[in-house]
C-alpha cells in the first residue's frame, strides 16, 4: 500500500501525508465514516487499513527505536530496494532479505502506549456511539482471514451491530469511499461475559482496571510529541490498524525456543515477552496519525469542543433549567420523595475538579449520601446513574473486597507493566462506592491500604500508584458517591441523610415501582446531555459577589462562630458554583448564592437530627 | 590536536539523523556504522584468531611503535605489544587464555563492555593517547575532597599517585580500575562519539605509564580507565537514536538484576581424531566452528569443549528513572543494562546509580524461516562505570548526591533574592500560599525546610547534634493542618507524607524482609529511613498507636534509628525533620486544658519538638474577612494571577536546596551572647514563680532556629537579628502552647514534665490536706474511697475533682502512707 510513496524517501510525503490525514479529520463528518475499534470486531476490519480507537492510557512503555528506513536486497537479483517503515511493526521484503549493514538505514523512535477501552464505559453509550455511525449498508463479503483467532466469539458477542466498513485506501483520499460493506448477518445480541472471554484471558491478562470489562486493548505506536501524552488521559486515536499475524509469530518462536543459546534472550522473562508482544490477534497495534484528546465520552454530545459548537450550546443552555426540573422530580422519585437529597445529587453528578491550587484540587464534590434502607435499594440507585453518566463503576465495599480487590495500580517488574487497579479510572467518571455491604470484621494490610487510597482520593483526588521502591502521584478527577447507613468512615464533601417519604411498610412496593418506572429514551437522552454539558460549562465570580460573599461569610461567623469554618465557605464556594452550573448560569447570582445557603443550611440542620447515628462523627 | 579535524564527519553524520525524516544526504544510522565496523575488522583479522601472537607482532609493531617514545630497549615483544593501539584488545592478544608466567604477568583481555574494536579508527588515536598521556601525568584535581581521594597529596598529580597505590597496595582483585572524570572538551568529544576506539587507547596509556614507572611490579589483569560523568549526563527519557553508541552518563535505580551468566568469550574446540586444540572466538554471539581440523585434515572433528572455553560473567540490570526525573502524569522508561566481569553484582535493587556506558540498538533477530523482520531494535547500555549516589547515604552527611546543579542565572537570582531585606516574609508568604494566614506557623516550616547547622562531636563523644528543626502542629480539626503537611511532603525533594493512623512502628522505622528473587535477607526501609536529609510529614499523630511513637523518641533526638531483628542489627542514620499534626482528644481545642491535657502524647516525646503551635480558629471579624476573600479568590481567580501575587514553587525549592548545601552558619559572637541572655532571661521568668521555665533542650531549639534564619538570608554567620527572630518564634509557639489555662503563664514544665508548676503545686497540697484528713481520722485503718472524697471535698476550700483526688491518693501511695485497693483505702504502718 504504502511502498510505492515510501520507497522514495526525501520528497517529504511523509509530513504531507499526515497533515492530510489531519485536515480530512477535523472535517465534520469525516470521523464518523472511519471504523471503531471500540465496536466493530477486529475481524471485520481490514489490516493496514485507517481505524479509530477511544481508549484510555493504561500504560507507557519504553521508547522503541525501529527502523524508520532500511534496505532490501533481493538474493537472486542484488536489487536494492529502499523502503520506510514508519507506520508498520515488519519489514516487508517478500523473497528479499533486509541489509542491516546499509549506510541508508535511518533508526528512528517512537513510544508505545498501552491503551484500554474507557474503563466503565457505560453500555448505552457503547449503544449510541455504534449507532451513531450511519453507513449505507450493501452486501458483504467476508474476505478476511479465517476466523480461528479464539478471540472471534467476544467480539462479536460485545458487539450490537457489527458494521464492517472497507477503508478506503490510505495512500488516497478517505473522501471517496470505494466500496462500503455492511453485513448483516453478523448481528447478534449483547451477551453476559462469555465463557471464552474468561478462557482467553486466563493465559493472557488484558490489564484491564475493572473486573470483567471486555473490548479491544490496544499497543497504539506513536510517532511524534509523546511527551503530550499523560497516563490515563482518554484518546481518540486516528491509526492504521497492524495485525500482522509474524508479530505473534515472533513471539511465539521465542518462547519456544530456549534461551539458552543467546543470552541475550533471556534477559525478557516469559511474562515480559507476553506483555509486551501479545498475539497480535488479541492486541492489534495501531500506529497513531492522529490523536484528539477526549474531553467527555458522551456519544450525545458533539465530539469538539463546546466553544466550537455555539449552536449547540446556546439551545441545550436555553433548556436546561427546565431538564433540571424533570431531572429534579426524577430524582426525587428515585430518592425516596427526598427533593433536597435530589438536589445535592445533581450537584454532585456535575461536579468536576477545574483546577488544583498546589495540593488543593478545587472543584470535587464527594458527596456521602447515608440512611439508605436496604442493600437492593443502593444497586437500583446505581442502574440508574448507570443510565445517566457515561461512566461508572459499582464497588461494594465489602470487607471482602477490601481486602482482595487491587485498588492501587502496582508496576509488576517481573512483566514490566504496570499491573491496573480499579482507581486507574478515566476522568468524570463516577465512582459509587456502596458502604452498606460492608460488615463487621478485619481488614488486613491490602484493605488498610484500599480504604486510605480511597481516602486520598476523595480528598485530594489523587492516586499514588505503587512503584514498589517509590510510589507516584497521579492526579485524577472522578466523581465518588457513598451511600452509607449512617456516616461513611470514608471523608466526604458533604453529607446528607437521606429521609424517606415512604413508610418502612410500602418499602418494597416503592422499591419495585422505582425500577419500572423507566423514562423513555428522549429523556433520558435529555438528562445524559444535560449532565454532561453542566460539567464542561466555564464559571466565573463578578467581583461584586465576591465582595458580598465575604460580606456574608463575616455574618454568618459572627452570627454563629463556632459552627461556621472555613470549611463551610470552601464547601458553600463549591455548591453555589455548582448550583449556578446546573442552572445553565456561568456566573454567580445572588440568589444563586442564597440559594446555596438556604440548602446548605437545610442540610445541616437536618444533619444535626441523625448527629448520633455511629461513632464515626467527628 | 588533530582529533577536532577528524572528527566533525563523524559528529555531524551522527547529529544529522533524524528519526522522524529521513534525509536523502548522508542517511546513516549509528547502529549500521557499527555493523559495518565491525565486519571491517573481522575481515581484517580473519587470519588472527588462530596464529600466536609473536607472528601477529611483527606486521603491527614496527609501524606503530615509531610513533611512540615508550618502548623501552629492555621491553619484551608482550610489551611491545600492548603499546600498540591498533593491537590493544584484538584477539591476538589474547592467545593465552589464561594469565601468563611471563616477564609481564598481565595479561591483556578484549573488555566486554566496549565490544569488538575497529581496525579503521575514525579519530586520530596517535594525538589522543599523547593528550591523555599528559593528562594523566598532570592532572592535579582541583575540586578534590578529601573523603573520596583519602591520603593522596591533593598537589601531585592525582592518577600518578594513583598508580603508586595500586604498586603498594595490590588491593585489586579482578582488575585495576582507573576512574576518570572527563576533563577537557577535546577528550570529552572523541570520546562520547568514539569510546569504542578512545577508551581501549586510554586503558594503553596507563598500562604504558604504569609499567614505565614500575616496571618489575606484576599485575593479574591490567589497568583499565573507567571513565564516568560523561558531561552528556542526561535523563533516559532523553535518549534517542543519536546516542546509539556513544558514551553516555545517565541516572536511574535499579529494580531488577539477573542471575550471572556465563558469555562465552573464547571456544575450545579439540580434534576428536588426533586431539589438536584450537581456540575461536565469539563473534557478535556467535562461534564460527572450524569445520576442518587443521592438524590432521579430518572433516568436522571438532567438539567444543565447554570447560575449556574462556567465559567472562554477565549480569542483566533493569534501571528504571527516578521518580525526580520524571514529568508529572507518566510512567518511568526502564533501560537494561548489561554489566560485565567485575561489575557484576555492584548493584542490587532499589539503588540509586549513576551508570557510565555505550547505548547500543541491536535489531531483533533474524530468524532463518521469515525473511519479514521486526522493525524495532533493541537497545541497552553496556556498562562501564557504576556509581551509587546513595552509597554514602547510610555513613555520613551525602553533599554529593543531593547537589543539585544551578546555573549562574538561577544562583544570581536566588542571590539577589537572598539580599531584599524581606526575603523572610516573602519566602512564608509563599509557602502554601492556599492556606490562609498562620504567618508564624509558615515561618516555624520555613525554618524548618532550612534546618540548623550540622555539629559534628563525636570526637568528644557528644555524638551529633541535631540539625533539624521539628515541629508539631496541633489545634481543631478543619484548621488546614493536613493541608499544610501535604504541602510540605510535594515541597522537598525527600519527604515522606503517612498518617498516625495508618502507619506501623515497622512502617516507620524498617522491616527485614525475603527477596522473592534472591531468598536473601533484605532490609526495607520505612518511612523515617526515607526521609533522611528530608522532612517527615506525619499526619494524625494523635492516632498512632504508643509502641509506634516510642520509636520516635531515639529519631526525634539522637536521628538514629537502631534495629535489631531476624539476624540484622544496625543502625541507621534518619537525620529526618518531623512535622507532625495531633488533633486535640475532644476533638474540639479546649481552651481550659494544657496542651498535654489535650492531645495526650506523652511528655518525653512533645519536649522533642522544637515548636509547638496551635491552629485554632482566631474568630474575629477582620481575620473572617480576609479568610473570606482569601477563599473566594482561590475559586475564581486564575492561575496567573495567582502565580504573579506569590513566588513560584520552584523558585522556593532551589532557594531551600542552595541554602541547604552551601549555607553554613555559625554563630558569631555577639549572637551567642544574645542567645545566652535569651536562655537566662527565660529561666528567669520561671523563677521568679518558683519553677523552672526553660530547659537546655529549649536552649539549642533556639541555636537551630537562629541558625536556619541566618541560612534563610544566606548568611554565614548567625547574627543577633537571627537570634532574635528565633526568640520571637519560639516565644509565640510557647505561648500558643505552653500556655498554663490556670494561671495564663508561659510554663515550659507542661511540656517536659506534663504537668505543669501549679497544677503540681496544688497536687501536693491536695496530698497533704488528704494526709492531714486521714490523721485526723484517727485509728480507722480502712476507709471508704467515695466517704473520703466527700470528707476531703467538705474540708478544702478549692473544688477537689476526683482526677486530683485520686492523684493525692497516689502520691501518698508512693510514699508507702496507704494503699488502695478497689474502692477501699487502707492505711500501712
Amino acid at each position: 500500500m504504502f511502498a510505492a510513496s515510501q520507497s522514495d524517501p526525501n520528497s517529504g510525503w511523509e509530513a504531507k501525508a499526515v497533515e492530510f490525514f489531519k485536515d480530512h479529520l477535523k472535517e465534520k463528518d469525516a470521523p464518523t465514516s472511519v471504523p471503531s475499534l471500540n465496536d466493530v470486531p477486529l475481524h471485520y476490519l481490514k489490516p493496514n487499513s485507517l481505524v479509530k480507537f477511544r481508549c484510555l492510557i493504561q500504560d507507557m512503555f519504553d521508547p522503541e527505536f525501529y527502523m524508520g528506513v532500511y534496505e532490501t536486497v533481493d538474493p537472486a537479483t542484488k536489487a536494492k530496494v529502499l523502503r520506510c517503515g514508519k507506520y508498520k511493526d515488519v519489514t516487508e521484503c517478500g523473497v528479499s532479505r533486509v541489509d542491516f549493514n546499509s549506510r541508508n538505514t535511518v533508526t528512528a523512535e517512537r513510544q508505545t502506549f498501552y491503551c484500554v477501552p474507557i474503563p466503565g464505559e457505560n453500555p448505552w453509550v457503547k449503544e449510541i456511539s455504534s449507532l451513531s455511525r450511519v453507513v449505507p449498508s450493501t452486501s458483504y463479503a467476508p474476505t478476511r482471514q479465517k476466523r480461528s483467532y479464539e478471540e472471534d466469539d467476544e467480539m462479536d458477542d460485545m458487539d450490537t451491530q457489527p458494521q464492517k466498513q472497507r477503508e478506503p485506501h490510505p495512500g488516497m483520499s478517505p473522501q471517496s469511499p470505494t466500496e462500503q460493506h455492511g453485513n448483516g448477518d453478523c448481528k447478534r445480541q449483547e451477551t453476559e461475559a462469555p465463557s471464552s472471554q474468561t478462557a482467553s484471558t486466563s493465559h493472557l491478562d488484558l490489564n484491564f482496571p475493572l473486573p470483567g470489562e471486555k473490548g479491544p486493548s490496544c499497543l497504539v505506536k506513536v510517532y511524534e510529541n509523546w511527551d503530550n501524552f499523560k497516563l490515563n488521559d482518554t484518546l481518540e486515536v486516528y491509526g492504521i490498524l497492524s495485525v500482522s499475524p509474524a508479530l505473534s509469530a515472533l513471539a511465539d518462536e521465542k518462547d519456544a525456543s530456549s534461551s539458552i543459546m543467546d543470552p541475550t534472550e533471556s534477559m525478557e522473562t516469559a511474562e515480559e515477552q507476553r506483555v509486551h508482544c501479545p498475539p497480535a490477534s488479541l492486541v492489534p497495534r495501531l500506529h497513531m496519525l492522529h490523536a484528539r484528546p477526549v474531553s467527555h465520552n458522551n456519544p450525545l454530545l458533539p465530539s469538539a469542543t463546546l466553544e466550537d459548537n455555539s449552536a449547540f450550546l446556546s439551545s441545550t443552555l436555553s433548556e436546561m433549567a427546565s431538564v433540571r426540573a424533570e431531572l429534579l422530580t426524577y430524582f426525587t422519585h428515585i430518592l425516596l420523595g427526598d427533593a433536597l437529597a435530589a438536589e445535592y445529587l445533581i450537584l454532585h453528578l456535575i461536579s468536576n475538579v477545574y483546577s488544583r491550587r498546589d495540593v488543593l484540587p478545587l472543584g470535587k464534590f464527594t458527596l456521602n449520601l447515608s440512611g439508605c434502607p436496604t442493600a437492593s435499594y443502593t444497586e437500583r440507585l446505581y442502574q440508574i446513574i448507570q443510565q445517566l453518566v457515561p461512566s461508572s463503576y459499582y464497588l461494594g465495599m465489602s470487607l471482602q473486597n477490601m481486602n482482595q480487590m487491587r485498588l492501587v495500580p502496582k508496576k509488576d517488574y517481573v512483566a514490566n507493566r504496570l499491573a491496573s487497579g480499579v482507581l486507574q479510572l478515566a476522568r468524570h467518571t463516577s465512582l459509587f462506592l456502596d458502604e452498606i455491604q460492608l460488615e463487621q470484621g478485619q481488614l488486613d494490610t491490602t484493605g488498610v491500604r484500599n480504604v486510605t487510597a480511597l481516602g486520598n482520593l476523595i480528598t485530594w483526588q489523587k492516586v499514588d500508584y505503587d512503584f514498589n521502591y517509590h510510589q507516584m502521584e497521579f492526579p485524577c478527577n472522578i466523581n465518588v458517591l457513598i451511600v452509607s447507613e449512617g456516616r461513611s468512615l470514608l471523608p466526604s464533601d458533604c453529607q446528607i441523610h437521606l429521609q424517606s417519604q415512604v413508610t418502612p411498610a410500602n418499602m418494597e412496593e416503592y422499591l419495585s415501582s422505582i425500577h419500572m418506572h423507566t423514562q423513555t429514551s428522549s429523556q433520558l437522552n435529555k438528562f445524559r446531555i444535560y449532565l454532561s454539558v453542566a460539567r464542561l460549562l466555564d464559571y466565573n465570580i463578578s467581583d461584586e459577589m465576591t465582595k458580598s460573599v465575604e460580606d456574608d461569610f463575616v455574618d454568618m461567623r459572627k452570627d454563629d462562630p463556632q459552627s461556621v469554618s472555613a470549611e463551610d465557605l470552601h464547601r458553600m464556594l463549591v455548591v453555589a458554583r455548582l448550583l449556578s452550573l446546573s442552572l445553565g448560569q456561568t456566573s454567580l447570582s445572588r440568589d444563586s448564592w442564597l440559594r446555596a445557603k438556604h440548602i446548605d443550611m437545610l442540610r445541616r440542620s437536618r444533619m444535626e437530627q441523625h448527629k448520633c447515628v455511629n461513632g464515626n462523627e467527628p | 590536536m588533530s582529533s577536532p579535524t577528524s572528527t566533525p564527519g563523524g559528529c555531524k553524520r551522527g547529529r544529522n539523523t533524524n528519526p522522524a525524516t529521513p534525509s536523502s544526504e548522508g542517511p546513516t544510522s549509528p547502529p549500521s556504522q557499527r555493523r559495518r565496523g565491525q565486519d571491517s575488522s573481522t575481515g581484517d583479522l580473519m587470519p588472527m584468531p588462530t596464529s600466536p601472537a609473536t607472528d601477529i607482532l611483527s606486521p603491527a609493531a614496527p609501524q606503530d611503535t615509531s610513533l611512540f617514545s615508550s618502548p623501552r630497549p629492555s621491553v619484551q615483544p608482550n610489551e611491545v605489544d600492548m603499546s600498540s593501539p591498533l593491537m590493544y584488545g584484538t584477539p591476538s592478544s589474547r592467545v593465552e587464555g589464561t594469565p601468563r608466567s611471563g616477564v609481564r604477568g598481565t595479561p591483556a583481555r578484549q573488555r566486554p563492555d566496549l565490544g569488538s574494536v575497529r581496525k579503521a579508527p575514525q579519530v586520530d588515536l596517535h594525538s589522543e593517547y599523547f593528550i591523555f598521556l599528559r593528562f594523566l601525568q598532570r592532572f592535579i584535581d582541583p575540586t578534590s575532597n578529601e573523603d573520596e581521594n583519602a591520603g593522596l597529596d591533593l598537589n601531585e598529580p592525582l592518577y600518578m599517585q594513583k598508580l603508586e597505590e595500586v604498586v603498594y597496595l595490590s588491593v585489586l582483585n579482578s582488575a585495576v580500575v582507573i576512574l576518570l572524570y572527563i576533563f577537557c572538551i577535546l577528550m570529552l568529544i572523541s570520546k562520547i562519539f568514539f569510546p569504542q576506539e578512545v577508551i581501549p587507547t586510554f586503558d594503553m596509556a596507563v598500562n604504558e605509564l604504569f609499567f614505565e614507572r614500575f616496571p618489575d611490579s606484576i599485575l593479574e589483569f591490567q589497568i583499565q580507565v573507567r571513565p564516568y560523568n560523561a558531561l552528556k549526563t542526561r535523563n533516559m527519557r532523553s535518549l534517542n537514536p543519536e546516542d546509539i553508541d556513544q558514551l553516555i552518563t545517565i541516572s536511574g535505580m535499579v529494580i531488577r538484576t539477573s542471575q550471572l551468566i556465563p558469555e562465552m568469550q573464547e571456544a575450545f574446540f579439540q580434534c576428536q581424531v588426533c586431539a589438536y586444540s584450537t581456540r575461536v572466538e565469539v563473534d557478535r554471539g556467535r562461534i564460527a566452528e572450524p569445520a576442518v581440523c587443521r592438524h590432521c585434515n579430518t572433516t568436522h572433528s571438532l567438539a567444543l569443549v565447554h570447560n575449556r572455553s574462556v567465559f567472562s560473567d554477565k549480569q542483566m540490570v533493569k534501571i528504571q528513572e527516578s521518580p525526580e526525573d520524571m514529568p508529572a502524569g507518566q510512567t518511568p522508561h526502564t533501560t537494561i543494562v548489561y554489566a560485565h566481569n567485575d561489575l557484576v553484582d555492584k548493584v542490587q535493587p532499589g539503588d540509586r546509580i549513576n551508570i557510565t556506558g555505550i547505548y547500543r540498538a541491536v535489531p531483533m533477530r533474524v530468524s532463518p524461516i521469515q525473511s519479514n523482520v521486526k522493525s524495532v531494535y533493541k537497545t541497552h547500555i553496556d556498562a562501564i562505570h557504576f556509581r551509587k549516589t546513595d552509597e554514602k547515604r547510610l555513613h555520613g552527611v551525602d553533599d554529593d548526591a543531593d547537589q543539585k546543579l544551578f546555573t549562574e542565572d538561577r544562583v544570581q537570582t536566588l542571590k539577589e533574592l537572598a539580599a531584599k531585606p524581606d526575603v523572610y516574609e516573602r519566602l512564608s508568604s509563599a509557602l502554601a500560599p492556599s492556606i490562609y494566614e498562620h504567618e508564624d506557623i509558615k515561618k516555624g516550616i520555613l525554618l524548618q525546610l532550612f534546618g540548623g547547622s550540622r555539629k559534628d562531636f563525636t570526637q568528644t563523644g557528644r555524638g551529633n547534634f541535631r540539625a533539624e528543626v521539628n515541629i508539631l502542629l496541633c489545634g481543631d480539626p478543619g484548621t488546614s493542618k493536613s493541608q499544610l503537611l501535604q504541602y510540605v511532603f510535594n515541597l522537598v525533594p525527600r519527604g515522606q507524607y503517612t498518617s498516625g493512623k495508618g502507619s506501623s512502628a515497622v512502617g516507620l522505622t524498617a522491616y527485614v524482609m525475603k527477596d522473592p528473587e534472591t531468598r536473601q535477607l533484605v532490609l526495607q526501609t520505612g518511612a523515617l529511613v526515607l526521609s533522611d536529609n528530608g522532612i517527615c510529614c506525619i499526619d494524625e499523630f494523635d492516632k498512632m498507636s504508643d509502641s509506634t511513637r516510642s520509636v520516635l523518641h531515639e529519631v526525634m533526638e539522637q536521628q538514629t534509628l537502631s534495629i535489631a531483628k531476624a539476624g540484622i542489627i544496625c543502625q541507621l542514620n534518619a537525620r529526618t525533620a518531623v512535622l507532625a499534626a495531633a488533633n486535640p482528644i475532644e476533638s474540639q481545642w479546649n481552651p481550659k486544658k494544657t496542651t498535654i491535657e489535650n492531645i495526650q502524647l506523652p511528655h518525653t516525646l512533645l519536649s522533642r519538638f522544637d515548636l509547638i503551635f496551635l491552629m485554632l480558629d482566631p474568630q474575629d471579624e477582620a481575620y473572617d474577612r480576609r479568610l473570606a476573600h482569601h477563599l473566594v479568590s482561590l475559586y475564581y481567580q486564575s492561575e496567573e494571577q495567582m502565580e504573579e501575587e506569590f513566588l513560584d514553587m520552584a523558585v522556593l525549592r532551589d532557594y531551600i536546596a542552595y541554602a541547604r548545601t552551601y549555607i553554613n552558619p555559625r554563630l558569631s559572637e555577639e549572637a551567642s551572647q544574645a542567645l545566652i541572655e535569651a536562655y537566662v532571661d527565660m529561666r528567669k521568668i520561671g523563677s521568679g514563680r518558683g519553677m523552672v521555665s526553660a530547659y537546655p533542650r529549649q536552649l539549642e531549639s533556639l541555636i537551630r532556629l537562629a541558625e536556619a534564619h541566618a541560612k534563610v538570608r544566606f548568611s554565614e554567620k548567625v547574627e543577633t537579628i537571627d537570634v532574635e527572630e528565633a526568640k520571637r518564634l519560639h516565644r509565640e509557639a510557647l505561648k500558643q502552647s505552653a500556655t498554663d489555662p490556670r494561671t495564663g503563664f508561659v510554663d515550659i514544665a507542661i511540656l517536659t514534665t506534663g504537668m505543669s508548676a501549679t497544677a503540681r503545686k496544688r497536687k501536693e497540697e491536695a496530698a497533704q490536706a488528704l494526709k492531714k484528713l486521714i490523721q485526723a481520722k484517727g485509728k480507722t485503718p480502712a476507709m471508704k474511697y467515695h466517704q473520703l472524697l466527700d470528707d476531703l471535698r467538705g474540708q478544702s476550700e478549692t473544688a477537689i475533682t476526683k482526677e486530683l483526688f485520686d492523684e493525692a491518693l497516689r502520691a501518698l501511695a508512693d510514699e508507702d502512707y496507704l494503699t488502695v485497693t478497689g474502692k477501699t483505702v487502707r492505711l500501712l504502718a
